[in-house]
């Protein structure tokens, strides 16, 4: 008995010194790396934490330009899970990501006000398109609201494609039928229960209107012979929220990377991101406590 | 978790489905994969090493590979644009018919041919003609041609790739169990993922002991030979 014990302790303290051993090294390194804040994380376990986040903020290549500029300043090195926004609050629900950064109102304030959340900002937003065929069989060109597409589109019996996932993009075309007071449904309205990047090329191949993002939208243009058919409508902007997980152990470095976004200097790089590519940006910063 | 609650109408149209389009699959891969594998194990002509090859490569074709392949086919732009059977049971068909089609050819040939090697020479000195000798061997080989069957059905039921690329997971429409898990878990809805995992897994469990029945069916009646 006393043996296995002493094997067992031998095996942890084994364990310990390899832990100890791989780590250690990298908190130097990232100490050295930068120049500032990397001393406020308190210890080495508190130097990488999850954001869990939509298909779009990653799709987009958002991420990509932002989360290395924050590795780089603070040392801490950011996981992130693109998943649709109702597995992202899920995920965030059972405390399996430190931050969220989604776009869906009403299921983000749910989140917070279920006592998961805390600390949640706005961050930035961006359109929503309706996008349909050329031929524009529905007419939906020579209407100015949301609504008013929506209901010609039902009236006509047009095939829409809807995403049917749940995902913010869903979320905020339901609440768009439901202003309009139609509850869609028939062979004209098909659930693709899939990504918006699926979602666009089964409506070119359908000849179907179906609401996108812009910057999904703008990602795939080359690909698709779909047109924009309405856009400006207030109702069609698109915010994206960013908010502490309440139950995370790594609130510090969670509160660094929400700063990061909703800073001044964050939010110009936001402002900037794609500027290059598509002539303008994809998101306009709009930082703001709730 | 309550399993059954998440168990409804919804979830069982789609489990009909599943087992509606791999089935339709097996029996076109039945059709054509039974004839030619028998006859490629019961004939010999110039050049059927590399038949025999390419029928083994194929057993191994990536199924999100053949789910592409159909997808451009059958793309508006497509040469079979025309058939208007992108995101349809019909394309989903398809693609789960290419991927068992060369499982039961196979399967069927490597079980054909080994009773040809027991049965020939018997058969021939009974004096049976050649129809029916190879009818005769090819009953023989029925245990190893249903397990062929089984094995092919398991995949084609727990596939998800091309079923998702040329079905487009649409509900009510070409949603399976597979593309259904994927889409419920996304959505964080986990006790509906696993509640239809759970019947992919009994379904394949189910096809697995017939599976396994065969093979020790069959290896009880070569030693019952020897």
């Amino acid at each position: 008995m006393k043996r296995i014990s002493f094997y067992i302790f031998s095996l942890f303290l084994l364990l310990g010194l390899l832990i100890g051993c791989s780590s250690a090294p990298k908190a130097d390194k990232a100490a050295q790396d930068t120049s500032k804040p990397a001393a406020q994380a308190t210890d080495s376990k508190d130097k990488e934490i999850t954001l869990a986040t939509t298909t779009s903020t990653q799709d987009s290549g958002l991420l990509d330009y932002m989360v290395p500029i924050f590795e780089k300043q603070t040392g801490i090195k950011v996981k992130v899970v693109a998943v649709g926004t109702g597995q992202a609050i899920k995920i965030g629900q059972d405390g399996n990501a430190d931050v969220l950064l989604v776009h869906a109102r009403s299921q983000e304030d749910k989140f917070v006000q279920d006592g998961y959340g805390v600390d949640a900002y706005d961050v930035m937003y961006n359109q929503f398109y309706l996008v349909g065929p050329e031929k524009d069989p529905a007419g939906v060109k020579n209407v100015k609201t949301a609504a008013e597409a929506l209901k010609l589109i039902s009236d006509k019996k047009s095939t829409f494609i809807s995403r049917g996932d749940e995902s913010g993009t869903h979320t905020k075309e339901k609440s768009i039928w439901k202003a309009v007071g139609i509850n869609p449904e028939g062979e004209w309205y098909v659930k693709a229960g899939q990504g918006m990047g699926a979602t666009l090329q089964m409506a070119d191949e359908k000849g179907g209107y179906t609401l996108t993002d812009e910057a999904t939208f703008l990602s795939h243009k080359g690909k698709l012979g779909l047109q924009v058919v309405l856009q400006g409508d207030p109702l069609l902007f698109n915010p994206y929220g960013i908010m502490k997980v309440k139950s995370t152990k790594k609130s510090d470095s969670a509160d660094q990377l929400i700063h990061f976004f909703v800073d001044e200097n964050g939010q110009k790089l936001i402002s900037e991101f794609g500027k290059d590519k598509y002539g303008k940006g994809l998101f306009v910063p709009s930082a703001k406590k709730r | 978790m309550n399993l059954n609650l998440s168990f409804n109408d919804n979830v069982l149209s789609v489990i009909l489905l599943s087992l509606e389009i791999s089935t339709t699959a097996i029996i076109i891969g039945i059709l054509i994969g039974i004839p030619i594998g028998a006859l490629l194990a019961l004939t010999r002509f110039p050049g059927k090493r590399w038949i025999v090859a390419l029928v083994y490569t194929c057993m191994g074709l990536p199924p999100v590979l053949i789910g592409v392949i159909i997808y451009l086919m059958l793309s508006r732009y497509g040469p079979l644009g025309s058939l208007e059977w992108l995101f349809s049971p019909q394309a989903m068909m398809m693609a789960q018919s290419i991927l068992v089609t060369p499982i039961i050819l196979g399967l069927t040939m490597s079980a054909v041919q080994a009773k040809e090697k027991l049965y020939t020479e018997a058969l021939k000195s009974l004096g049976a003609t050649p129809w029916q000798a190879a009818w005769t061997i090819i009953k023989e080989a029925r245990k190893g041609i249903f397990a062929g069957l089984g094995t092919a059905f398991g995949r084609a039921i727990s596939e998800v790739g091309a079923v998702m690329l040329v079905g487009g997971n649409i509900e009510g429409h070409t949603r399976v169990m597979t593309t259904a898990i994927i889409l419920e878990t996304r959505m964080g809805n986990y006790p509906t993922a696993l509640t239809i995992g759970f019947v992919l897994l009994a379904i394949s469990f189910i096809l697995n002991s017939f599976l396994v029945m065969g093979i020790i069916g069959n290896l009880r009646e070569e030693r019952n030979y020897w």
